[in-house]
């Protein structure tokens, strides 16, 4: 670990008390299969309420659920990409509890057999944060509360596969549980396991959080939940160390912290309890007997093993050596595994990965993230990695301005046409040595006297301030180096 | 686990906790009832007890009446019910939701 002991924790600024948080994440994260879990349903977000259901999915009387091969293969990959080890065997259980979006009465999860178990993510400060196990299990149904007088409940969620990882209690910062978070999203998203959109619900997480005084054991711990965002996740973390210390700190027994859960309140920035969950622990496990047990071969895991992508760590790393990217750009570029690969296809087809880097991570990204355009990521583009990589080309060779660039790359994105058609049509190629050039720098000159005495002295950087002005008037057509060139020229040919 | 459940009291000690059981299945109860369903809790319990005098020293625990492993399905969709169909049973609905009784602050 690079922090040392004496920076780890909260000082309590009434006190001078240093306490430790103590942290571990539970994650929820919706499979990307085509189908439910146990039945042919679409697995679908967005679609009319109940469209998406059968016997299996609202618990008709004699229906049969059946396990969807590719969740399993899916939830094998995330556990072999996160270093866990898998169960030779493993089963299901019944979760016991009756809530309207249940229509079972019970959630098809696993219980003291998971698929996995270890396994863990390490951070960048070179922290390990353990996995305690990631278990398989069904989806509820969704219940609606805030539209009129009745609860309203679509079952298109139920049956949805999740895969759900549970840390230890490693993490002690609220930036540490963001990291974490990261890491594990990214990890989810290269194994194409999930595609962990926190808006539509597919990755949710719940935080378990208490302090203690250094060197002093473990307290009761709160469970927080509610947090639709990672920005929530730390935001909740921080109100929840401050809370837990002050708590403490009354010295009122009465005021101290009880093993509940709180729902964050993102307006207010604070977590209120929920009802207490009075006897919401006592869910009867008792094994699924609908479904057979679960064996994987070391031999199968191998293959899949064999089978995984390089994962975003080890490519960020190979960024940097092969590429000569900083360690913050190849973060930004391996964020996502579609983005990283568009990267990679443009940095090997204009040889120019620097510049790759530099458009992908600032102009396009900038682009992707523009409310005003309707494409939202990589997988949309209008446009190739070949258009991409002939528009750094064009810039490298100086045929057009950098701002002419950022032009050609919003008009890709709004037309989908290539660089080459592009600068022909908006008039963007470079004006390099036209008569035009000399005229707009004889007019950018014109009253300038202080900045023309400062390059005769010697201060030919005084010049620059210039260059602005003619590249203005060009519209974004001139070569700014040529125009320098030229306005130190003409100053140089002025009677003194 | 249950903060709000009273302690058993020593006559009834080992005798289901029936508010409990009906509380975690939704179940409105007459508290006058209680005693009657305990009663007969009791009774089916004593019934199931008899399976604990046999001696299962070596016998694995059987979960399923089958040895079946890896009973698994292709991920291939299948053809919805269908909003009618789904909702032909429903109490009440709205637009295509089923409409409950409001759940709010109750489990999950
Ligand atoms: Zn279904």
């Amino acid at each position: 670990m690079s922090t040392t002991n004496s920076e780890i924790g909260y000082v309590s600024p009434k006190t001078q008390v240093r306490w430790i948080p103590v942290i571990g994440l539970e994650v929820h994260c919706q499979l990307k299969t085509w189908t439910k879990l146990f039945c042919g349903c679409r697995n679908e977000f967005g679609a009319t309420p109940n469209s998406r259901t059968c016997p299996v999915c609202t618990a008709q009387p004699g229906a049969l659920p059946v396990l969807n091969r590719e969740a399993l293969e899916l939830a094998l990959r995330t556990a072999l990409a996160l270093g866990a080890s898998v169960a030779p065997t493993s089963k299901f259980d019944r979760k016991n509890y009756f809530y309207c979006d249940l229509p079972k009465g019970y959630q098809i999860s696993q219980f003291d057999q998971p698929y996995c178990t270890g396994g863990g993510i390490t951070l960048e400060s070179g922290k390990r944060v353990r996995l305690t196990r990631i278990h398989l299990e069904e989806d509820a149904g969704k219940a609606i509360h805030d539209r009129g007088d009745t609860t309203l409940v679509d079952l298109n969620r139920a049956g949805v596969p999740l895969i759900e990882s549970v840390s230890e209690a490693d993490m002690q910062t609220s930036q540490e549980a963001f990291e974490y978070l990261t890491a594990l999203k990214e990890i989810l998203q290269y194994v194409g396991a999930s595609d962990c959109d926190m808006e539509k619900g597919s990755l949710r997480c719940d935080v378990n959080i208490s302090v203690r005084p250094e060197g002093e054991p473990w307290r009761t711990k709160v469970e927080l939940k509610n947090l639709n965002s990672f920005r929530n996740v730390q935001a909740s973390i921080e109100f929840e160390i401050r809370r837990q210390v002050e708590a403490y700190e009354s010295g009122d027994p009465a005021q101290f912290p009880v093993q509940e859960t709180r729902l964050f309140d993102a307006e207010k920035g604070v977590t209120r309890s929920m009802r207490r969950k009075e006897d919401a622990h006592d869910y009867r496990y008792f094994p699924e007997p609908d479904l057979p047990p679960i064996t994987v071969s070391a031999e199968r895991l191998d293959r899949l093993r064999s089978a995984l992508p390089e994962l975003p760590t080890a490519r960020r790393a190979r960024y940097q050596k092969d590429f000569g990217l900083s360690a913050y750009d190849a973060g930004v570029l391996t964020a996502d595994r579609a983005l990283s690969e568009f990267f990679e296809t443009v940095a090997r087809l204009s040889k120019l990965p620097k510049e790759a880097s530099n458009w992908i991570s600032n102009e396009l990204l900038r682009n992707l993230n523009d409310p005003l355009l309707p494409i939202r990521s990589i997988d949309e583009l209008p446009f190739r990695p070949h258009d991409m990589s002939l528009l750094l080309g064009m810039l490298d060779k100086g045929e057009i301005s950098g701002q002419a660039g950022r032009k050609v790359l919003r008009a890709m994105f709004e037309t989908g046409k290539s660089p080459k058609d592009l600068v022909a049509s908006l008039g963007l190629e470079q004006v390099n040595d036209s008569a035009a050039l000399d005229d707009w720098c004889r007019e950018a000159l014109v009253g300038k006297d202080k900045i023309i005495a400062d390059v005769r002295a010697g201060k030919t950087k005084a010049v620059g301030a210039l260059v602005g002005p003619v590249m203005k008037a060009s519209k974004g057509s001139a070569n700014p180096q040529v125009v320098q060139e030229i306005l130190l020229r003409l100053i140089a040919e002025m009677p003194s | 686990m249950s903060d709000s459940k009273p302690a058993p009291s020593p006559a009834n000690a080992g005798a289901p906790d029936v508010l409990h059981i009906a509380r975690l299945a939704r179940l409105a109860i007459d508290p006058r009832q209680e005693l009657e369903l305990r009663e007969q809790f009791t009774r089916i319990l004593e019934a199931f007890k008899t399976l604990s005098t046999l001696n299962v020293d070596g016998v694995e625990p059987m979960t399923r009446p089958t040895d079946f492993t890896d009973v698994m399905r292709d991920d291939r969709e299948h053809s919805s019910l269908g909003l009618d169909e789904t909702l032909a049973n429903a109490p009440a609905r709205i637009e295509t939701f089923f409409s409950v009784p409001k759940t709010i602050g109750g489990e999950q």
